[in-house]
């Protein structure tokens, strides 16, 4: 690239300038270093993707991915799992009504209940989800809708929310906090689970609601405007969003370390999901004692508070109680991507071996006369 | 141009408008000659720069956004600037900001020093004379007509008129090196009627207006004509133009000299201009390909378009109740809105045609052109000199060679002459290495009177000048012989060799002083000969002449030249015996020069220099009537003699020769030399060998049958022989041993050939049967070549139908029309100035060089680019097509699946350096192997690392990663959770898994192509994916402050804390690999290029070294080391070997 016709001109004077000179040392620095750099000879390693040197490679693997895909399938199906749909479109479904009868300026709340019965008892701490279906929460609208720096206490942004928001960002000409769609459509059902006797009576079961969202989130990204105390002052001038049917301040009125922006469902939501069929943790039931299952085989109901339409979109809500092992819910694709894909290697390692030998010694014998 | 577009103004005064007048010393004509018209000239400033301070930014933006990739970017940028994006603006600005920022730094730097040098060149101190005073001014401030004194080794500031020297013959030297690269002394003429003049007063006195044609950047052209008032006119011809940038020599200092084109006007200036940009194979591969991505790319954002609006059919899609839109879109028209969204994802998938490919490309090649310069074996001691790039565009297109056109003289030989022998009316004169009488071989019968006019001939016949030793520099030449303290200097090495020659044989040319040559003649007497007339050699002629005026007063005109173009001149003389001489000695490959001469009466010679001065006074088509005044003079010779001149093959040149063969080029020589000098040439060079067999297409034969008739049968001849071998060729591949052709075509069929097509177009198809004959001829010489001629063969070839890359090789300003025609130019920088190597895209030092230069580098930067080419298409389609696939998950929302920064510093940090590097120093086979094993050059032929199937496999590997990518993560994610406390993940977590995939998948496929792990290798690689673990980690590890948005915020962290994710990243980068080493193995195995099996030949030869050494040292009580991986065995060979010497 010689960038410009006054270079040459310049290098060609250079050159002229040289020779003219003629002495040793001008034509000695004109001479390229003899560094491996510059000369390109800089040691290296020369590997070469052989079936002599991969063979093993897939043996290996294959070798170390099976196992570790036994292992992932073996602890995946050995996770207990219990998934109920209680939207309610069929008509048999305990909470056709509450689905049907859906009213946003409804001001007693809708209540149902669904009876179920888990066939095997649930041993360890036991996660409960609420899970939506074809509910877009990746949507790129919806994504945007939201503004960090109000959650994170940022006064300003308290009272002037981020234009991402619109058109969550104002309600009767106050700021909304939380402002935008993913804080207004908030999941509001609330599930209680109960435990039925043999006898019919109901115990309820103690639901934990802390330590569903994550702890950074929980204590760094979220914040109240203010500390945690009076609330209800700090979120003076602002509104509440429009679906919501109490303010942000009243969200758990009994616990200050669970209220406002850093209230654990909210956080929950406000992490939005991947997939538009997704699951929330919702709350935990912790194991008493080593001697009995956490949930016990046997019949159970589960009492919702409906107040979540989802059926104008199409959209279904599921309650899952679920253990967990190590490696997370119950998922059987990485135990099994595992197998497949180290009996794969394994299997071409014998090919391999078959081609190799078969090829090798007709190669290699015009190859190396010497 | 200008010349026509100025002519409305001034209709019928064509005479002004073709030239211009020059007033000496800005004085008026006087009354009464023709009207003044005032002609205005820019003053002398040079000015190579492009920009000023003030109008750089616009002007370098302009440029820059000139170019179609940079406008793409900057029209995706505005767009995101406009419209509501997925992406912000900055993801495309900063990559586009900080490509045009370094562009213009690096532009901006270059004009800064163009301008330093400009403003030192423009300031530099001139004497002009005024009113009879030498005044001293600055170069920038002369004007056309100013008297300008120049002293010894001073550069002159402007093209200016030789008026007079302070040598009393009115000549001066000046070396042109730092113009067309001789630094041999050339002679300019002061106009006769000033070089009188000795004073600047009487400089000053001189009252004359210069006419000559308007400024032109031929530098051996120049026309005018002086008149000097009440006096006569006087010629003016390039030998009286003193060039700017030449350096005057050898003359104390000239006076009086004019100023005629100043500033940009003058021939070096008109000179530099840019070439034509030549454009290589692999640019318009990837040209095609960024096309097909494009489409890619728009139907993409078509699909997504169309699949967006049919899945919101319903409004409960569209906007249900929890994402509702602004009221501001929702008035928007439908219309507006779908092109919207087609914009919107048209900048989500933009990323897929990456600005950083176009900086990768231009920093590859630039840096990567630094291989060649830094050559070690391409230095050559003697000149001083290494390689040199002028282009560094068409690296790799030295790795797609297919035809080499080479010029012989100066090129496959040294260019070296030697005096052989001379014969004289049949008698042979052989000069042996003293120089004593007795030692020359001399014939009975000698007629006296011709052999002392033959050697008087070539003693006279010349353009060669005397050189004092002390005063000499400049590179040396001819063959310092005899008398220590000169030597002979001239621009070409026969005329040398000529006189060196004639010296041996006992005539001494001496000197020229004031236009008499002074000859020592064999009896120690001084012969002096009045030098009337030179009439120069060009190539058309092929021949010059001198009409000397003897001390008896007689006229002889001496002519050299050519065979071909002496013989038809001939009317008296021994022709047969010269004749035959003549042919056997280039059958010998010896240069041969026949030597002739006319005595010339007085009234012929004044009829001759009539012709002459009229020609030379003529302001319009001066070339052409001189060359018909010398045609009218050059006749009725009568033969003397002929020479023989040796020039020997250069080193190597065999050798280099055989390689460009077996590394399946088909190499053509064009030279202008005789048929039979150059067919010995070519055996020599072993461009033909004894099997070959040869076709002959020269005016001898076409002479005796019709051309019609000698091309069929010429093809049918080499048809037939390729109908015998074709089956074999078939299965043994291109064996060097079957039988093979070679043609010898002349410039006088050439053109013929070339001519009948264009007569009957259609009807009469030589030129199709003429390459069919190439085609199938290995070799193939021409002589006899005009050097346009050269430059038509390589563009029919370059128009055949298969369009073969070619490239061109030559030292002499007869090979730059080629050297600029060929793919690929390279010049040598050889001993007949430096035209050549100034004009070529690559400078060689010798042709020997040519071998490492096509063989080695040619084919590293071709593979290194390729794979440059064929990976940034496939790390981008891994990188967008999982973008695409989320599109249909979330809604056609053009939500992106990673966060602005990966998608910012996805093509800038994490995966740009290591193909960088890579693109830089991958050497897939070793150097030697390369050098040794040419044919493994044919298996990059024909660009077959970037044609269609290649790049379709690499796209569907992307497209294939990608999916592996994308539903590995999507199947992870699928409504389950990962972590051991329950917790869940959101969709930057989904995005930036996928992406920690992609990088580490990308980096790793590198890693697999790369066959030279070097230091720096590893350190790049490595270290870049080190840095994508650092980057997330800080990305993600605090609130950033300036952001509005903390998405990111402990997402990458969160992922590593759970173990599945782990298993699942490199579960997913084993999947995404495990093709392409599959691949890579069973082609490998099955059917092995011979590019793998020279890889694999090395290794085993370096295990068997291992082998052999590890007996060696184990008996020596060493442990022995058993080394399985062959590869490792170099080092530990050396470890192995240094403790065995030790022992």
């Amino acid at each position: 690239m010689m960038a410009s016709s006054y270079n040459a001109k310049e290098e060609d004077g250079h050159n002229s300038g040289a020779s003219n000179n003629g002495g040793a040392g001008v034509v000695k620095s004109k001479k390229p270093d003899n560094t491996a750099f510059k000369q390109q000879r800089l040691p290296a390693w020369q590997p070469i993707l052989t079936a002599g040197t991969v063979l093993p490679a897939f043996f290996v693997i294959g070798l170390i991915f099976i196992p570790i895909g036994i292992g992932l399938f073996v602890s995946s199906n050995n996770i207990k799992e219990f998934e109920i749909d209680y939207t309610g479109v069929d008509i048999n479904n305990p909470c056709y009504n509450c689905a049907k009868n859906f009213s946003w300026n409804s001001t007693t709340p809708c209540v149902c209940s669904v009876p179920f019965t888990l066939e095997q008892p649930f041993e360890s701490n036991v996660f409960m989800y609420y899970g939506l279906s074809n509910f877009y929460q990746n949507h790129r609208r919806y994504v945007k809708s939201r503004d960090d720096s109000q959650l994170n206490g940022d006064q300003s942004a308290l009272k002037n929310p981020s234009k991402e928001c619109e058109p969550y960002r104002t309600s009767e000409g106050q700021p909304i906090a939380p402002c935008g769609a993913i804080a207004n459509s908030l999941f509001n059902d609330t599930l209680e689970l109960y435990h039925i006797d043999s006898n019919g009576t109901r115990n309820t079961i103690p639901l934990v609601k802390k330590g569903i969202a994550w702890w950074t989130d929980k204590h760094v990204k979220f914040r109240n405007p203010g500390g945690n105390n009076n609330l209800t002052v700090a979120f003076q001038g602002t509104s509440k969003p429009v679906n919501w049917r109490k303010p942000v301040y009243e969200l758990d009125p009994s616990d200050p370390e669970n209220n406002g922006f850093i209230n654990e469902d909210f956080i929950v939501w406000m992490r939005t999901a991947a997939l538009p069929t997704f699951r929330k943790l919702y709350r935990i039931i912790q194991k008493k004692s080593s001697t009995t299952p956490t949930l016990p085989s046997g019949k159970y109901l589960l009492e919702i508070t409906y107040n979540y339409p989802v059926l104008s979109f199409d959209g279904r809500k599921r309650m899952i109680l679920s253990t967990i092992s190590w490696m997370g819910g119950k998922n059987p694709f990485l135990g099994i991507a595992y197998i497949t894909v180290g009996s794969i290697c394994f299997f071409l390692g014998v090919v391999l071996l078959i081609i190799h030998h078969k090829y090798d010694t007709r190669n290699n014998s015009p190859d190396i006369p010497n | 141009l200008y010349i026509y577009l100025s002519l409305p103004q001034c209709v019928g005064e064509e005479i002004w408008v073709d030239s211009r007048t020059v007033y000496i010393g800005h004085k008026d004509p006087p009354p009464g000659a023709e009207a003044n018209i005032p002609q205005r000239y820019p003053d002398n400033r040079i000015v190579s720069s492009k920009y000023t301070f003030w109008n750089f930014i616009p002007k370098n933006l302009f440029e820059q956004f000139r170019r179609i990739a940079n406008f793409y970017f900057l029209v995706i940028f505005l767009v995101q600037l406009i419209i509501d994006t997925p992406t912000s603006p900055v993801t495309s600005g900063l990559p586009l900001f900080f490509v045009i920022t370094v562009t213009a730094i690096k532009q901006g730097y270059e004009d800064w020093l163009r301008h330093k040098a400009d403003c030192s060149i423009n300031e530099c101190p001139v004497d002009v004379v005024q009113q009879g005073k030498v005044v001293r001014t600055q170069s920038h401030k002369l004007r056309v007509g100013d008297i300008v004194v120049v002293r010894e080794d001073e550069t002159f500031p402007c093209d200016l008129i030789l008026l007079s020297s302070s040598r009393h013959d009115g000549t001066c030297y000046v070396t042109t090196a730092s113009l067309d690269g001789e630094s041999s002394h050339k002679t300019y003429y002061a106009v006769q009627d000033t070089m009188a003049f000795r004073t600047e007063q009487e400089v000053d006195s001189l009252h004359a207006t210069i006419e000559c044609e308007q400024p032109q950047p031929d530098l051996y052209k120049f026309v005018g004509r002086i008149n000097i008032y009440k006096d006569k006119e006087e010629p003016l011809g390039a030998e009286n133009l003193l060039l700017r940038g030449a350096t005057l020599k050898n003359t104390q200092h000239i006076y009086g000299t004019v100023a005629v084109y100043t500033g940009m006007e003058t021939k070096m200036a008109l000179n530099y201009q840019s070439k034509s940009q030549k454009r290589s194979a692999v640019e318009k591969s990837m040209n095609a390909f960024l096309i097909v991505y494009l489409c890619i790319l728009i139907s993409k954002a078509v699909i997504n378009t169309v699949l967006k609006y049919a899945w919101q059919w319903s409004p409960d899609r569209d906007e249900p109740w929890y994402n509702h839109r602004t009221e501001n879109e929702r008035q928007r028209h439908m219309v507006i809105r779908a092109f919207t969204d087609f914009l919107a994802f048209m900048v989500l998938f933009n990323y897929i045609i990456p600005v950083s490919m176009y900086v990768t490309v231009e920093m590859q090649k630039f840096l990567g052109s630094y291989f060649i310069t830094w050559d070690e074996e391409m230095f050559d001691e003697e000149l001083g000199e290494g390689a040199q790039v002028n282009t560094s565009d068409l690296n790799e297109e030295l790795g797609q060679v297919e035809y080499v056109f080479t010029d012989k003289t100066g090129t496959l030989t040294e260019n070296n002459m030697e005096f052989i022998e001379c014969c004289v009316d049949g008698n042979v004169y052989i000069p042996t290495i003293k120089v004593i009488i007795s030692d020359i071989y001399i014939l009975p019968n000698v007629c006296f009177e011709h052999e002392d006019l033959f050697f008087r001939a070539l003693c006279l016949c010349h353009t060669v000048q005397v050189k004092e030793e002390e005063t000499v520099d400049g590179i040396k030449r001819g063959i310092h012989q005899g008398r220590p303290t000169s030597f002979y200097i001239s621009s070409s090495p026969d005329e040398v060799a000529l006189v060196e020659g004639m010296k041996r044989l006992g005539y001494t040319y001496l000197r020229l002083k004031d236009n008499y040559m002074e000859i020592l003649n064999k009896d120690d007497e001084i012969e002096r000969f009045e030098l009337l007339h030179v009439l120069n050699f060009d190539s058309v002629r092929r021949r010059m002449s001198v009409i000397v005026k003897s001390s008896s007063g007689e006229y002889l005109l001496f002519c050299k030249g050519a065979d071909s173009s002496i013989f038809p001149r001939i009317v008296s003389g021994k022709v047969e015996q010269v004749k035959a001489r003549v042919e056997q000695n280039a059958i010998e490959g010896l240069r041969t020069l026949c030597v002739a001469y006319r005595r010339l009466s007085e009234s012929e010679y004044q009829e001759a220099c009539h012709h002459l001065n009229e020609a030379k006074l003529a302001l319009q088509d001066r070339e052409q009537r001189l060359a018909q005044a010398y045609d009218i003079i050059e006749r009725d010779f009568v033969l003397l003699g002929a020479t023989a001149v040796e020039d020997r093959l250069q080193e190597k040149a065999a050798d280099t020769i055989e390689s460009l063969h077996k590394a399946g080029m088909k190499v053509w020589v064009l030279t202008g030399d005789k048929m039979e000098t150059a067919a010995a040439t070519c055996y020599a060079s072993k461009l033909f060998r004894r099997s070959t067999q040869i076709l002959e297409l020269t005016k001898k034969r076409t002479e005796e049958q019709s051309l019609h008739d000698v091309l069929f049968e010429l093809n049918r001849t080499v048809l037939r022989q390729r109908s015998i071998s074709g089956y074999d060729r078939v299965s043994v591949g291109l064996s060097v041993d079957c039988l093979d052709f070679g043609l010898i075509i002349d410039g006088a069929t050439l053109s013929a050939v070339l001519k009948a097509n264009q007569e009957r177009a259609g009807s009469g198809n030589y030129r199709e049967i003429f390459l069919e004959i190439c085609r199938n001829c290995s070799a193939v010489l021409c002589c006899r070549m005009a050097p346009l001629q050269k430059a038509q063969i390589v563009k029919l070839i370059k128009a055949s139908k298969e369009h073969p890359i070619t490239l061109a090789i030559g030292d002499g300003a007869n090979d730059v029309s080629m050297i600029l025609e060929a793919h690929v130019g390279i010049g040598i920088m050889g001993k007949e100035g430096r035209q050549a190597a100034r004009n070529s895209d690559y400078a060689i030092p010798k042709f020997k060089h040519l071998k490492k230069m096509l063989l080695v580098h040619g084919h590293y930067y071709y593979i290194r680019i390729a794979e440059l080419v064929q990976y940034f298409f496939y790390k981008n389609v891994c990188f967008i097509f999982p973008q695409f696939l989320y599109q249909f998950f979330c809604g056609f929302s053009q939500q992106p699946l990673y966060d602005t920064a990966y998608l910012t510093l996805y093509n800038i940090s994490f995966t740009s350096l290591p193909i960088l590097l890579y693109s830089l120093v991958e050497q897939h086979i070793t150097m030697e192997t390369l050098k040794r094993d040419p044919s493994l050059y044919r298996d990059i032929a024909k660009n077959s690392l970037l044609r269609w199937p290649v790049f379709l496999y690499w796209t569907c590997l992307g497209v294939f990663d990608a999916v592996i990518f994308f539903f590995g993560a999507y199947f992870l994610f699928d409504n389950t959770t990962f972590t051991s406390n329950g917790q869940m993940f959101g969709n930057w977590t989904f995005g930036t898994l996928v992406f920690t995939v992609l990088v580490f998948t990308v980096t790793l496929k590198l890693a697999l192509d790369t066959h030279h792990w070097t230091w720096i290798n590893h350190f790049v690689i490595w270290g870049s994916l080190l840095f994508y673990v650092i980057f997330s980690l800080l990305w993600g590890g605090i609130i950033w402050p300036f952001l509005n948005y903390q998405r990111m915020y402990y997402v990458f962290m969160q992922m590593l804390s759970s173990g599945p994710a782990w298993l699942s990243i490199i579960l997913l980068i084993t999947v995404s690999l495990l093709p392409d080493v599959i691949k890579k193995v069973l082609c490998r195995t099955m059917c092995p290029t011979a590019t793998e099996r020279a890889q694999v030949t090395y290794c085993h030869q370096l295990h068997s070294e291992t082998k052999a050494l590890n007996c060696l040292v184990s008996r020596l009580g060493v442990r022995c080391l058993s080394c399985s991986d062959f590869c490792f065995a170099k080092a530990i060979n050396q470890l192995l070997l240094s403790s065995f010497y030790e022992n």
